[in-house]
């Protein structure tokens, strides 16, 4: 059952992702362009995904087990490391570089965009690294 | 700053969040989870028991969102200007970055925000910070 839930949740969100322009490289780098031509409309996109989960998440933080009785997973993590800092940096830097985010980046792959491939690719290969060296220690 | 008004679409913006705002609190209250695409992504990496069919089903539904908008209407221009360098770069550092700062755009930005944590508001603003950066960077000083 819950992977049914699954499916579903990544396909809304998808489907929010295309709807929103997320989706689109190029308008995501016009929104991070506030020396050029801005275009805001994806702080329309946080604000509204914010504002219809912050009930979600309120109701979430009281409850032990989710509706279909498997264990709440809300992170615990509290500090403000360097790892947390330097690795968000890093993401933005990546970000500002192609207008790709990891949800869209798997949107395009869905949408047979080559470049999309490429850059899971990459990404993959990036997210191995982190884990070969947190085996490592 | 000068408003690219022919481009602002704020009620589509604003439908497609709303639409990311309910799968999360969907996959929250039903699942327990957080809808954090790296997380659920980067978690494939360190395949677990039982842990491994619902990321896989999360990701197939991302992969098949564009199908299924396709059956409705055709698909919104999709633009990409990075040429094959600048895309794995990227990837890269996407990659390395979200795992490290433990979370992207959805699980920092949305459901982080949204559940009022301290250190996704941090990580937000970092991510946000470079990337305004870097798109200065290639557009005004580097261009």
């Amino acid at each position: 059952m819950n992977i049914l839930f699954s499916l579903a949740a990544g396909l809304v969100f998808g489907l929010g992702l295309i709807v929103s322009g997320m989706a689109n490289p190029a308008k995501v780098l016009d929104f991070l362009d506030l020396a050029g031509m801005w275009d805001p409309s994806l702080a329309w996109v946080m604000g509204g995904a914010i504002a219809v989960a912050f009930g979600a998440f309120a109701l979430a933080k009281k409850r032990t087990s989710s509706l279909l009785g498997l264990p709440m997973q809300l992170p615990t993590a509290r500090g403000i490391d360097r790892r947390l800092v330097g690795g968000s940096l890093a993401f933005g830097f990546g970000w500002g570089l192609a207008g790709i985010c990891p949800g869209p980046a798997i949107v395009l792959v869905g949408a047979g965009v080559a470049q999309g491939l490429i850059f899971v690719g990459a990404m993959l290969a990036g997210m191995s690294l982190v884990e070969f060296l947190r085996r490592g220690r | 700053m000068v408003i690219d008004w022919v481009h602002y679409t704020p009620l589509a913006s604003l439908l497609g969040g709303v639409l990311i705002g309910l799968a999360a609190a969907l996959f929250v209250l039903v699942n327990g989870r957080i809808a954090g695409i790296s997380g659920i992504v980067g978690g494939l990496l360190r395949p677990r028991m039982g842990d491994l069919m619902w990321r896989v089903a999360f990701i197939v539904g991302l992969l098949t969102a564009p199908w299924l908008f396709q059956v409705f209407a055709p698909l919104p221009e999709i633009q990409v200007g990075a040429g094959t360098a600048t895309l794995l770069v990227a990837g890269l550092l996407v990659g390395i970055g979200t795992r490290y700062g433990a979370g992207c755009t959805s699980g920092h930005g949305v459901c982080g925000l949204a559940r009022l944590s301290p250190r996704s508001l941090v990580a937000t603003l970092s991510f946000m910070l470079t990337g305004f950066v870097t798109v200065f960077a290639v557009r005004h000083l580097l261009a």
